[in-house]
């Protein structure tokens, strides 16, 4: 087997900086949901030490010294230039896997072995012209292998020009190589799976691929021995053509202030689940229970706290907006506290099953509006998330997250376009 | 549109059963063709078109007014829908819209306002109007390569051409291939 997994470098990063060139250079990250932590650095500051994750708070000196600049995500624009990137990209192989918004894997059985990193090369300029989005390339004989080949592209640990290919590697240019690499780089092996591994005594890729298979059954999991295998060159892990549908949908976001007023809270109950139904209707699914849960800032010791969430259980499985909004906001008002500073609410939409296996009901209530659904959607996917909505969602939206350094939406809403002389 | 009182597969008869629960609005349109509905009441004020994701609206190539009872002779030889994007859009993963400011391209065509479609999958040529990276900002320009010189040119007298130096580094962002100019109305 071969495979080629590609990940776009700093990709919101590389994003920003397709429609302002200036930032070329510029040390710059880009922030999450709430302005709070950095979740894309560009090289410029990785260079200075600023760790993934960071809140931006705790940085902010060290970005005055270095004029680093700090965007809120656009995510609107990471999702059209991924899915620019990956049209390309699945011009490339009959086989694609679509892991991760800026990365994603390829099968490359059928292609000549000695063609491949020229075939690499081919892939990182082509994306780069077209999509504007520099990429690395790494390629291996299983997944979990070219997560690695792909780091060591990165890295410039081995292969060249941002593509490694381990296939012309010898097995002992290989042990030298996974000695250097320390075992967290792995595909699946996080941090509390570092530290266990660590008390063993494996703390490099080379230890944990030559270690006792069973022995890692038996004192971590079936899935890590799995990923001995895999570093041993033999194939586990198939393509996953399409995304297994999700179990669950959630949609959960900070407020971008506290909220106390019950009202404001329906409205963000309703924004959230208007948001979960769409997920929902786009994977076919139905959903049996809502749940709804408030809770204020757990961070904030001065103040009192509160959280709780109820589940509502439905009678007849649904993806209709407007039933599954009624639901959360009878759950909402029967765990609304009156007297709390919030800061979060979330919803989820549980026990999915597809739109086709429908049981029918004694009492059935209201019918559902497919077509009606379908109509918001559309508009929604065309003009923009919001165009069409309950007037439960609220017009104002004071709670809504802070997003103040955001970007246009230059690929998507026609009045955001960027403006050339 | 009024609502009809007569559902077209049986169902409920006006005034029986429980009171709805809820206010619906039922809005009657073939499926298919709820887009270009929305294409249709969507289309003033703003500036409306094709994107190159999705196709939302195609214009029939015969297209003649349907008399209620005669089938028309002509049905039988409609054989395609034209289709903007496929015009316009060649490439459309590399191809983005940009908005045209100011008055240096206004010899060729280009308006204070247009829409400019930006194929990025494009070699660019001598003689092709371009956009390119200058300074960090982004500029549409007509190239022009002649005696291995590059410059950059504006298509009104009132501006100078950009000149390239050695070790000058020009970035042409993507290909400029048609301006879409919309007449108010």
């Amino acid at each position: 087997m071969t495979f080629a997994l590609v990940d776009g470098n700093n990709f919101y990063v590389s994003c920003e900086r397709v429609f302002n060139p200036s930032l070329e250079g510029r040390p710059m990250v880009v922030l999450s949901n709430n302005d709070g932590c950095v979740v894309a650095r560009s090289a410029e500051v990785k260079a200075l030490g600023v760790k993934m994750g960071v809140p931006w708070f705790q940085i902010k000196d060290l970005a005055a010294r270095h004029n680093i600049l700090a965007l809120s995500s656009n995510y609107t624009l990471y999702a059209d230039m991924s899915n620019r990137m990956m049209g390309v990209l699945g011009s490339y192989s009959p086989e694609q896997e679509i892991y991760s918004i800026d990365e994603c894997f390829l099968g490359l059985d059928g292609f000549a072995a000695d063609s491949l990193v020229e075939m690499g090369q081919r892939i990182r300029r082509q994306v780069r012209q077209w999509v504007g989005i520099p990429v690395c390339v790494g390629i291996a004989a299983t997944k979990t292998l070219t997560k690695l080949a792909n780091h060591c592209a990165k890295k410039n640990l081995a292969g060249a020009d941002g593509v490694c290919d381990f296939g012309p590697l010898s097995a002992d240019e290989l042990t030298a190589l996974f000695d250097r690499i320390a075992v967290n780089e792995v595909w699946g092996v996080g941090r509390r799976l570092t530290e266990k591994l660590a008390g063993m005594g494996i703390t490099t890729v080379r230890a944990l691929r030559d270690a006792d298979p069973a022995l890692i059954r038996r004192e971590a999991s079936v899935v890590l021995e799995r990923t001995v295998r895999e570093l041993r060159g033999v194939s586990c892990l198939a393509l996953e053509d399409v995304a297994p549908n999700k179990q669950q949908i959630m949609s959960s976001r900070s407020f971008g202030e506290y909220v106390t007023a019950l009202a404001d809270l329906e409205q963000a109950v309703s924004t959230y689940i208007a948001r979960a139904a769409a997920k929902l209707r786009r994977q076919r699914s139905l959903a049996n229970a809502v749940q709804v849960y408030i809770r204020t800032n757990p961070f904030s010791e001065r103040q009192p706290q509160y959280q709780r969430g109820i589940t509502v259980p439905l009678t007849q499985a649904t993806s209709d907006t407007m039933r599954l909004t009624r639901a959360a906001l009878w759950g909402l008002k029967r765990i609304y506290r009156p007297g709390f500073a919030y800061q979060k609410a979330g919803v989820m939409l549980m026990d999915l099953h597809s739109e086709d296996q429908v049981q029918g009901v004694l009492f059935a209530a209201a019918p559902a509006r497919p077509a009606l659904m379908d109509v918001i959607d559309r508009a929604n996917a065309r003009w923009g998330g919001g165009t069409v909505k309950l007037a439960a969602e609220g017009v104002k939206k004071p709670w809504q997250m802070k997003r103040e350094r955001v970007t246009p939406s230059y690929t998507t809403r026609w009045d955001e376009l960027p403006r050339v002389s | 549109m009024s609502e009809s009182t007569k559902s077209p597969c049986g169902g409920p008869r006006p005034g029986a059963g429980r009171p709805p629960s809820e206010p619906t609005k039922v809005i009657r349109l073939p499926v298919r063709l709820v887009p270009a509905v929305q294409a249709l009441a969507a289309a003033p004020p703003g500036t409306r078109m094709p994107h190159p994701h999705a196709t939302h609206l195609s214009l029939p190539m015969f297209g003649h007014k349907v008399r209620a009872g005669f089938p028309s002779p002509a049905d039988d030889y409609v054989e395609a829908w034209l289709d903007l994007n496929e015009h316009l859009v060649e490439n459309k993963d590399a191809t983005f819209f940009v908005r045209a400011t100011g008055d240096s391209m206004t010899g060729a065509g280009i308006q204070e306002g247009n829409l400019l479609v930006v194929d990025r999958a494009l070699e660019a040529r001598h003689r092709d109007i371009v956009i390119a990276v200058v300074d960090g900002e982004m500029t549409v320009k007509r190239l022009d390569k002649r005696r291995g010189r590059i410059r950059l040119l504006a298509e009104n007298p009132a501006y100078e051409p950009i000149e390239f130096q050695d070790g000058q580094e020009l970035t042409i962002w993507g290909v400029v291939t048609s301006v879409i100019q919309r007449f108010k109305r």
